[in-house]
Parts: C-alpha cells; structure tokens; sequence
C-alpha cells in the first residue's frame, strides 16, 4: 500500500471515525454533565428572553468590544479574514469539490482556482503572521501554551502542503503524489486533533456563547 | 497483419534491414523509424546512424515469451491488427522461439522449441513474461503438466535480461487484486538476480517495448529505470504533467460529468476519476494507435493502469480527493461509541460533583438537583 493509498483509505477512516468519535464524546460529556439548578426566578417569563438574550451574545462577542477596539482590532479582523479565507479554500476549490460532494450527496460551483489561489495564499500569509506575532508578542507568548502550537499548525499544514500540492511542486524533491498523500495525512491529523484542542472551539463556540447569553438574560444580565 | 507465409520466409538468423526488406519496408522507412526511436529514447541525434547501423547488423535476438495469468491484452496490443507499422515488423522480426498464444506449434512440440531456444542462445536470450505469477498452487496455472512459478525460474537462470510486459507482470495487476485468490505475485518478486524491465499498462503501448528492444539491440544495455523498475524516458513523467487539458486543470474547469457543457468544451477530467496526476506513463505524449489518441483525449479519465494496485485504489470514477471511505455503519457505530465514552466521562464527573458536594468543598452545597 502506498502512502496515497493509506491516505485515501484507512488513513482518512480512521481520522474521520476518530473525528466523530471524539465529537460525540465531548458535545455528550457536556450533555450529561450535572449542570446547575437555578434558584432564582427568571427576570422575564418564557423563552422569548433567554433566546433572544443568546443570540446577543453570540453577535457581540463576534464584534470587538467599544473599550478594547483600539488594542484587539487587528487581531480581531485578520482572525475573521483567516477563517474566512480557510474555509473558502475548503469549501470552493475545483478539487476539493469530489470529495464534499461524496460526503454530503451534494455540491455547489467552485470558484475559478486563480481566485481560490489568492485567497489562500493570503490567508496562509496572516495565519504565519500570527502565528509570528504569538511568538514574539510577550503577553500572548505568556497565554500560549502547546495546546495553541499544535493546534496553529495543524491549521496551517494543510494550505502549506495543498498549495504544494495544487501547483505540482515537488516539496524536498517528493513526486506528487506523496506530496498530495502528504495533504490528506494534514487535513486527517487536523480531523483527530480537532476534537481534543482548543480547535474545538469550532463545534462548541457559536453554542457556549448563546448559553451564556440565555443564562445572563435570565438573570437580568446583558453579557 | 502480416501473411503467415512471409513470416516463415525469413530466415531465423537474417539481419533485421533483410527481414525487413521482405516486408516491403523501404531504407528510407527504416532511418525515418531509426530517427523517431532514437527520439522518443531522448538521444542525441548524433546517434540516429549508430542506431540504424546496429539495427541493420543485428541479428535477430531470440526471444521466448512466457504469458501466465493474463488476458492476452498485452499481446494483442504489440500485435494489433490495425495496421501494419514498422514497429510490428520490428517485434516481428525478433525470432520469437517460444509465445504459446501466438505459435503454431502445440503441447510437447512448443515446450521442445523452448528448451531448444534455451539451449541454444542460454545466457544470451530475452525473457518476455506478461501474466503474473501464482503462488497459491500450481493448479492455478500450470503449463505441460509444470507449474507457472517453475518454469519462470528455469527460463530466468539463461537470459540475459527480463522484460516483464504489462502491469500483471510488473506488478500483479489484476489477478493479484484484493483478496488475490490465487496469491498472484510480480516477476520481481520470484526472480530477483536478473536484470529486470517492467513495461507496464493495461495494456502497454507497443512503441515502448520497441523501444526497449531497440535500446538493447543498439546499446547491448538496458534503458535507465525509474524506482518501480519502468524505463525513465517512458515512464518519467505523469499523464497530468504532459496532458493537453492541462490548462483547464490550472484554471478550475472540470467537466462534471461525461455530458456536460464542459466535457464537450474539453475540460479536466480530474472530478471525473482521472488518475492522469499520479500516473507515469507516455500515453499522452507517444499515444496509441499510431499517435491517433490516448484515452483522455477519447474523453474517458486516466484509469492509472500503468501503476501498481490500480485496481485497488478506489472506484475509477473517484476524483482522486476522494477517499474510498464509504463505512457508514462503522462511522454509525463510531458515534454511538463516542455516546457511550462520553456518558461514562459524564458520569465519573457526576460522581466528583456529588463528593465535592457533600464534602462542601464547592461551596455549591444544595445546588445539584
């Protein structure tokens, strides 16, 4: 078996049974998990409030907040323009469109590849910029621990080697299609960390921020 | 094809330029086929008259040709009947003193020709194998009463060099595809002290085993071999690298299916299953059936059948980002483990909670429902 084979094959298997696996514990660990009983009486009957009051949060915490705007604002806006531009890639490329297609029994057109290129290639750039800044900037390097490390580069790996990939380049002089199953082992090594790291924040942000939120309101608090 | 009677005209040990002269092929014809060999081999041009000289001097190597577990694909691809080319009079004209399929000879007779060949030219012959080899049983192929695997060994001890033709040969190709019931194995794997040529493809182009042959006859030395054992010029560069779709390709214009808008327009195949990126072979550059056209240009993906476990690797109509992952009942069965480890997770934290709660070590003594 090559290494294209492993990738294609078990390999992705594997990392996508692990995927799930671990997304399912997670989300169910959380689901069984005792939560706390409230004591006290919602400040305004029903469920009107306590959606509302989530889906407030969900939208101000996707926004800078006004008394730290000043500091965060870059951090803040390249943050937005990677995740955007990673998922464009994912999403929009001619060739990744297969594989989305034999997953989900349905597709949508692709992005012409010079395009996808540019986005990516710019995307790669601020995720390496950064990643730089994080090792360099003396508070964020405090923060940052190998949980932060781990989960950038398994962010990073897959355009790196996509990128390779995508324009035949021969990376340390590997023919393609070692380099193409070097992609897959990224994308996969992505899948089985995603539901272990602070990746995670993929599944569980948008929702633990409308919790908070409906649990705020529901004490009168605007979070 | 050639009549049967002019091939028996010409005499075993003639020079190739007589044997060809008889087949009506001109001096002319013969430089202009020196000139493209000598072309597609990537030599200089300066060697084109070494190349003709050799040819015209050389006497007919013999060649015995063992076909084991095949379809005659292979065969029937050098000796095609679609028109007579030089290249065919070329193979032709080899003495060619063993190949069951294509002689006339039969049972003790045929097998007598090719321990007579072997006698003969011992150390000096050409071994062609197409077919691969069984090692689950001699009953799986078994040729005058011997196994497949013996006589490979026997007629390997006396030539001077191997050329395995086609993927079975090269590689195990399709009989030795999962679950490989016969246990079929490459050449390479049985005979391992002879130089050894694998020309794969299902089947391959003719062109390249003449090229090999011509190589050989001139130089007296086998071609320089790429990692699996296939002639560099041939097999150095990937159908994708030298199709003419490529184009389509960069720019993200793939046909979605065989007819479509795009697929008329002469897009990419490449969601379409081709395999042409990780595939080496010449099927884009030398084509087949005398340069008419190769299978991307006939509309259908690359299968990757020159390389090994093609039939493996998937559906042929998977784009190669696709995996060939398609368990659902054990990605089902992985969620409903994943319920389980995480229900258990949950309840350990349970039992935390409530000793922490009695213990009052929380301070969320009287919270817990």
């Amino acid at each position: 078996m090559t290494l294209l084979d492993f990738a294609r094959g078990p390999g992705f298997f594997w990392a996508f049974t692990i995927l799930i696996v671990g997304i399912v514990w997670r989300l169910s660990g959380l689901v069984f998990f005792r939560w706390r009983r409230e004591l006290a009486t919602p400040r305004e009957p029903g469920l009107v409030a306590p959606v509302s009051g989530g889906l407030r949060t969900v939208i101000m915490r996707s926004v800078p907040p006004h008394e730290l705007e000043k500091n965060i604002t870059f951090q803040h806006f390249t943050g937005y323009a990677w995740h955007i531009g990673w998922f464009v890639t994912f999403l929009f490329l001619g060739a990744h469109q297969p594989l989305i297609r034999s997953i989900l029994h349905f597709g949508w057109p692709n992005l012409p590849n010079g395009v996808v290129l540019v986005i990516t290639a710019m995307t790669l750039g601020i995720l390496l910029t950064l990643y730089v800044r994080r090792l360099l900037h003396p508070v964020l390097r405090l923060i940052t621990d190998m949980d932060d490390h781990v989960s950038v580069l398994l962010t990073i790996a897959p355009l790196v080697t996509g990128v390779a990939a995508f324009a035949h380049w021969s990376l340390f002089g590997l023919r393609y299609e070692t380099v193409l199953a070097i992609h897959l082992l990224s994308v996969e090594a992505l899948m089985i960390w995603l539901p272990f790291g602070k990746i995670f924040h993929f599944v569980t942000g948008l929702i633990t921020r409308f919790r908070l939120g409906a649990e705020m309101m529901r004490r009168g608090v605007r979070a | 094809m050639i009549p049967q009677a002019d091939a028996r005209s010409i005499p075993t040990d003639a020079p190739l330029l007589d044997a060809l002269a008889v087949r009506g092929v001109s001096r002319r014809g013969f430089v202009k086929f020196c000139a493209t060999i000598t072309s597609m081999l990537a030599l200089s041009p300066e060697l084109i008259p070494q190349v003709a000289q050799a040819l015209q001097s050389a006497r007919r190597p013999s060649v015995i040709w063992l076909p084991f577990q095949e379809c005659t694909g292979c065969t029937e691809s050098i000796t095609r009947a679609d028109a007579e080319t030089i290249e065919q009079l070329i193979f032709e004209a080899i003495s060619l003193d063993y190949q069951h399929t294509l002689q006339a000879a039969a049972g003790t007779a045929a097998e007598q020709a090719r321990q007579d060949a072997m006698r003969a030219n011992w150390g000096q012959y050409l071994l062609v194998v197409d077919g691969s080899v069984p090692l689950g049983g001699a009953g799986f192929c078994t040729i005058a009463g011997r196994s497949a695997a013996d006589i490979l060994v026997e007629a390997a001890r006396g030539a001077r060099a191997i050329i395995c033709v086609g993927t079975c040969a090269a590689f195990g190709g399709i009989p030795a595809a999962n679950p490989n019931p016969t246990q079929a194995v490459p050449v390479s794997q049985i005979v391992r002290d002879k130089p050894i040529v694998n020309i794969s493809g299902c089947p391959p182009i003719p062109n390249v085993i003449t090229a090999v042959l011509v190589q050989l006859l001139t130089f007296g030395e086998l071609p320089q071999l790429d990692h699996l054992g296939r002639p560099k010029v041939f097999y150095g560069e990937s159908i994708h690298d030298r199709c003419y779709r490529r184009p389509f390709y960069e720019r993200g214009q793939f046909a979605e299916s065989f007819d479509d808008e795009g697929a008329r327009q002469g897009w990419c195949l490449y969601k379409l299953g081709c395999k042409g990126p990780v595939t080496y072979n010449a099927c884009a550059t030398v084509k087949w059936n005398g340069g008419t056209s190769f299978p991307i240009g006939a509309g259908h993906g690359c299968i990757g059948c020159a390389e090994p476990g093609f039939w493996d690797r998937g559906g042929f109509y998977d784009a190669l980002s696709v995996t060939h992952t398609d368990n659902l009942e054990e990605i089902a069965l992985a969620a409903g483990a994943g319920v389980a480890v995480g229900a258990a997770a949950a309840l350990l934290a349970r039992k935390k909670q409530h000793a922490a709660a009695r213990a009052g070590d929380d301070g969320a003594k009287g919270e817990l429902p």
